[in-house]
């Protein structure tokens, strides 16, 4: 008999973890060069955009740890918070491998991968995450308005960057996908569930919704990266799964019987031109002072 | 569903592994109704990749017996060895035995 019944299910046997036990390069044995007729630096770009969304909404969900309303949804926000830090690092690896030039540089011999250089060793204006990932957290209503709206959105791009010429990002992006359709059925369940809940519920996911919505089209704005990489066959435009986002959202909306707030437009530069909130500062303050305070540090 | 903790119930969960046949008893959980049970349990209790399957039941729901009732019900089979089919010889080609 086991002394686990864990032991018995998983049979001693460890090959079910995805990357193996050793996380020393995320792109071990993975070819990263750049497909003919796409720029390196512009893939680094994009995989940088990509990747700064769920790195900083990772951390966002992180501090979440410890005080969810219930254990069970500690650890749903935990997990959902590794599956996007588990993106991240893969879009920052490949963003490194496409553009080394990308990478900030570090003390000679510094045993810090290239992909905790580019998480630890930037300021708040090198980050292209949009904004809706950054804003601080609020109560559960508003990490669950925040997981759905996000969620929706990015499981749209994912879903076709399935087909990207880059054979990187499509792997990565199936992954993500399978991942972000439980974050968004997450989200939706609470969703419903808080609008039909009680007046307090309710009255808090309304008041969520209308601090998130203001960033809401920003999701769907396309910078001129993500237009040349969609054109050349590698990336997504944002615009173009706007549509088929709205029409899951409209689902949702209905469901818990809650208006559809009137759009507001984002104009000029974003969080894509590395424009942020102060809120992004302060978050990574917290978030590089560490790594940022011992360069050669080996963890 | 109410946001009373204390009013939320309790569920029993049950897992089965990749290579297991039967669904194992790994857990319970609290959750406010079914469908969030069976979410609860995929975050509680499958984040090693433990399960391929979930079963989850309300703890109320499973009729139990009682220590009490520990002679009575098992106690009779203890000295009965004959019904363990061990009396009888396995002709040699039959396989899986």
């Amino acid at each position: 008999m086991n002394d686990s019944v864990y032991d018995g299910l998983l049979g001693g046997d460890s090959s079910q973890w995805a990357f193996g036990t050793d996380f020393e390069d995320p792109l071990a044995g993975v070819d990263t060069s750049v497909p003919a007729g796409i720029d390196a630096a512009e893939l680094a770009a994009y995989c940088l955009m990509l990747g700064d969304d769920t790195l900083v909404l990772s951390q966002r969900l992180s501090e979440w740890c410890s005080r969810a309303p219930e254990l069970e949804e500690d650890i749903a926000l935990a997990n959902m918070a590794l599956d996007l830090l588990g993106q991240a690092r893969l879009l920052l690896a490949r963003a490194a491998a496409a553009d080394p030039a990308c990478v900030p540089s570090l003390p000679a011999g510094s045993p810090v991968p290239d992909e905790d250089a580019l998480a630890f060793f930037r300021d708040a204006g090198q980050f292209r995450n949009v904004r809706m990932a950054e804003v601080p957290n609020g109560d559960f209503a508003h990490v669950v308005v925040r997981l759905l709206l996000f969620s929706n959105a990015r499981l749209a791009i994912l879903s076709r960057l399935r087909d990207s010429a880059d054979a990187v990002l499509a792997a990565v992006a199936a992954k993500g996908v399978k991942e972000l359709t439980y974050h968004r059925d997450w989200a939706g369940r609470w969703f419903v569930t808080c609008a039909q809940g009680t007046e307090e519920s309710r009255r808090r996911l309304i008041d969520a919704l209308g601090m998130l919505w203001p960033l809401y089209d920003e999701l769907f704005a396309a910078h001129p990266v993500e237009r040349s990489l969609a054109a050349a066959g590698a990336g997504v435009d944002p615009e173009t799964v706007r549509a088929e986002a709205d029409v899951v959202l409209d689902q949702v909306f209905a469901v818990a019987d809650v208006p559809r707030p009137p759009l507001v437009g984002v104009r000029g530069r974003t969080g894509r031109d590395g424009l942020h909130t102060e809120a992004l500062s302060l978050m990574l303050a917290e978030m590089q002072v560490v790594a940022r305070a011992h360069p050669s540090g080996r963890w | 569903m109410t946001g009373d903790r204390r009013d939320w119930p309790l569920y029993e969960v049950f897992l089965r592994g990749k290579r297991g046949l039967n669904h194992v008893h790994v857990g319970s959980l609290h959750a406010p109704d079914d469908a969030f049970a069976l979410s609860h349990a995929r975050d509680v209790y499958t984040r090693r990749n433990e399960g391929v399957s979930i079963w989850v039941v309300r703890a109320d729901a499973i009729t139990a017996s009682s220590p009490d009732e520990k002679d009575p019900l098992f106690a009779p089979s203890g000295d009965k060895v004959y019904r363990h089919p061990t009396f009888y010889e396995i002709p040699a080609d039959v396989p899986h035995m």
